[in-house]
């Protein structure tokens, strides 16, 4: 089957360091999808036929793989996946409020995209961050803590000029405070 | 109790600027336990009786004697032999190892290190939650520093021992955080826990025999090397000792990650540690270790300490100590069909009491949730609960029905 997808040099490299690890090929799986999602924004079907085929694993396997785990996106997401946690402590601390905020401002709702493709929205669940609800998570990468509609405001505005927020590390609250 | 609780001074998580660079670890006594055991004074099993002989309960959720499961590893008969690490921290309210990957990163190493030293293993994998990109980045780093600096890898400190170390992520499943199923996970597959026995210390990752630990279980390692199995046994409660890093959130005015000994008091931690309750609320629940610990009431936590056995008594347990504060305007019905939304989203459905009884946990309470509830159902919820609790193969559907 002609694949639209390809890996780079770079990515095949990366392919080969995961393999490396393990005694065996079929645990480099999970890695693997993870560099086609992050090359492809995806990992569509023919994506995961491109995984299979470079690891030399039954599609079937990659398939399961793929589908048992919430965060591999199985069907093309906005440029920026809006991960908010809905779980216990943010649900506690106005999560809710922060979803539906978003949703108003970007009029979707939870589980859509944006029609210029810009932006996704979900509710998801705790992602280990309860100390600094409410919270959310860009695109499977960055963290924004502690939650307000300004904050959003914000990052809204720097995602649209394809800005990431930095990553914010929360220190220890018995620590002295350092700047 | 009487503990002078600002007079403690964090060792899992020292005050120390930069402590996660290897340089500034190392200047601080960092891999000073390591290069102790790999001596001529110590050996294997003298490692695991000293660990044994401290009491690490885990702190991945059970609280089972790290030593003692170290201990039930077969003899070495030549082939691979796994340590795997559970940095998974999937379980709602829970949020401290993360702290220590972002924080003190070696400690953990070198614990981890030490571990397979005594256990005699040929490789440790850490295993880390998906969503903690930023995290595994940071972990990565800090283990190339310590491949470079020959604390891992072959002969390591010349001592003839060799171990390899390899991090690897999850893509979002929380019952990857039970141990079988994080090493189906590790393989590579969906993450369907295994039906035990047998155990991961006869046939864990590839069939070879394989030890899970916690995080911060590993991490408490150095420092018994370090100073000795009394000194941990003697911090906190007697028959749950030493440091812990308590995750406090919710409704309280300072939420954060906490270190200090086990059996401290709740209400302390609510109330001083954590600065009250915000905007001068009363109390009106707390989950005291991860949601998949029973909830306490408000009113019933006068003399309850955050450990085992006063848990236990309480009518809970003690998790990962990751403690969940509900204040008085706290919407129960609400909560509960949250965390239920959780578990069947979250049960993996191999079992068939789990699977749908996840499921009707979250439609009953959704039915109350909206107004419809009827006497009825609170019985249909108990008679679920009894059905699921002890029927399945792995925890989930048992935590499903405590909470
Ligand atoms: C559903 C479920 C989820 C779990 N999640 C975690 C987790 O995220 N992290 C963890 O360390 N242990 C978790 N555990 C406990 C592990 O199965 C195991 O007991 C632990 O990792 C052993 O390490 P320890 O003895 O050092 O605590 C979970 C257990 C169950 C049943
Ligand atoms: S109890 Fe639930 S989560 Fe655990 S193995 Fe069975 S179905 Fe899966």
């Amino acid at each position: 089957m002609a694949n639209n997808y390809e890996f780079t040099p770079e990515d095949l490299k990366e392919i080969e360091t995961i393999k490396a690890k393990f005694p065996e090929v079929m645990p480099a799986t999970l890695p693997t999808l993870w560099v086609a999602q992050r090359r492809f924004g995806h990992v569509e079907p023919e994506v995961q036929h491109l995984v299979a085929e470079t690891l030399d694993l039954p599609v079937s396997h990659v398939h399961g793989v793929a589908t048992f785990y919430t965060q591999y996106y199985k069907e093309k997401m906005g440029k920026y996946v809006l991960d908010v946690c809905t779980t216990t402590s943010c649900q506690l601390c106005g999560g809710y409020d922060m979803l539906h905020y978003l949703e108003n401002k970007l009029g979707i709702k939870a589980g859509e995209t944006t029609k210029d493709g810009m932006f996704s929205i979900q509710s998801v669940e705790c992602l280990g961050a309860c100390g600094y609800a409410p919270m959310m998570q860009i695109t499977n990468d960055v963290y924004v803590n502690n939650l307000t509609e300004e904050k959003l405001d914000e990052v809204i505005e720097s995602l649209k000029a394809d800005k990431m927020p930095e990553f914010e590390s929360v220190g220890m609250p018995q620590h002295t405070e350092r700047s | 109790m009487s503990f002078d609780w600002k007079s403690y001074t964090p060792v899992i998580i020292p005050d120390i600027p930069n402590l996660h660079e290897i340089d500034v670890y190392t200047k601080n006594g960092g891999y000073d336990s390591l290069k102790e055991v790999l001596s001529d004074d110590w050996d294997p099993t003298k490692v695991v009786n000293e660990v044994k002989a401290a009491n690490i309960r885990g702190r991945g959720g059970a609280g089972f004697n790290a030593g003692l499961k170290w201990s039930f590893m077969p003899k070495p008969d030549g082939g691979p032999r796994y340590l795997a690490c559970n940095g998974d921290e999937s379980e709602p309210g829970t949020f401290k190892d993360r702290k220590i990957f972002e924080y003190n990163p070696h400690l953990f190493i070198e614990g981890a290190l030490i571990a397979a030293y005594a256990m005699q293993c040929s490789a440790i994998y850490v295993y880390i939650r998906g969503e903690y990109y930023s995290w595994i980045k940071m972990m990565e780093k800090a283990l190339k520093d310590a491949y470079d600096k020959g604390f891992i890898g072959k002969n390591i400190l010349g001592s003839g021992f060799d171990v390899e170390f390899h991090v690897t992520g999850g893509a979002g499943a929380y019952i990857c955080g039970e141990e079988t199923s994080m090493l189906e996970s590790l393989e590579g597959k969906r993450g369907y826990p295994r039906v035990k026995p047998p155990f991961p210390a006869q046939k864990g990752l590839w069939g070879r025999p394989t030890t899970i630990n916690n995080i911060e279980t590993l991490s408490c390692v150095p420092l018994v090397i370090k100073n000795g199995a009394d000194w941990f046994s003697g911090i906190g409660a007697e028959t749950h000792p030493g440091p812990v890093l308590y995750g406090i959130s919710g409704h309280v005015n300072r939420p954060g990650v906490y270190e200090l000994p086990t059996g401290m008091p709740v209400l302390t931690l609510i109330e001083e540690v954590a600065g009250g309750m915000r905007n001068g609320k009363k109390l009106k629940g707390l989950i005291p270790g991860g949601s998949s610990t029973p909830i306490l009431r408000g009113d019933a936590l006068e003399g309850v300490n955050m450990d085992a056995d006063s848990l236990r008594e309480a009518g809970s347990m003690m998790g990962t100590a990751g403690m969940i504060v509900m204040d008085e305007d706290t919407d129960m019905v609400e909560m509960l069909w949250r965390i239920s939304h959780f578990y069947h989203h979250e049960s993996c459905g191999q079992c068939t009491p789990c699977r749908e009884g996840t499921g009707w946990l979250e439609k009953i309470l959704l039915k109350i949730r909206n107004g419809d509830g009827e006497i009825r159902d609170l019985e249909l919820l108990i008679d679920l609960c009894s059905q699921m609790e002890g029927r399945t193969i792995c925890a989930l559907a048992d935590a499903a029905a405590y909470y």
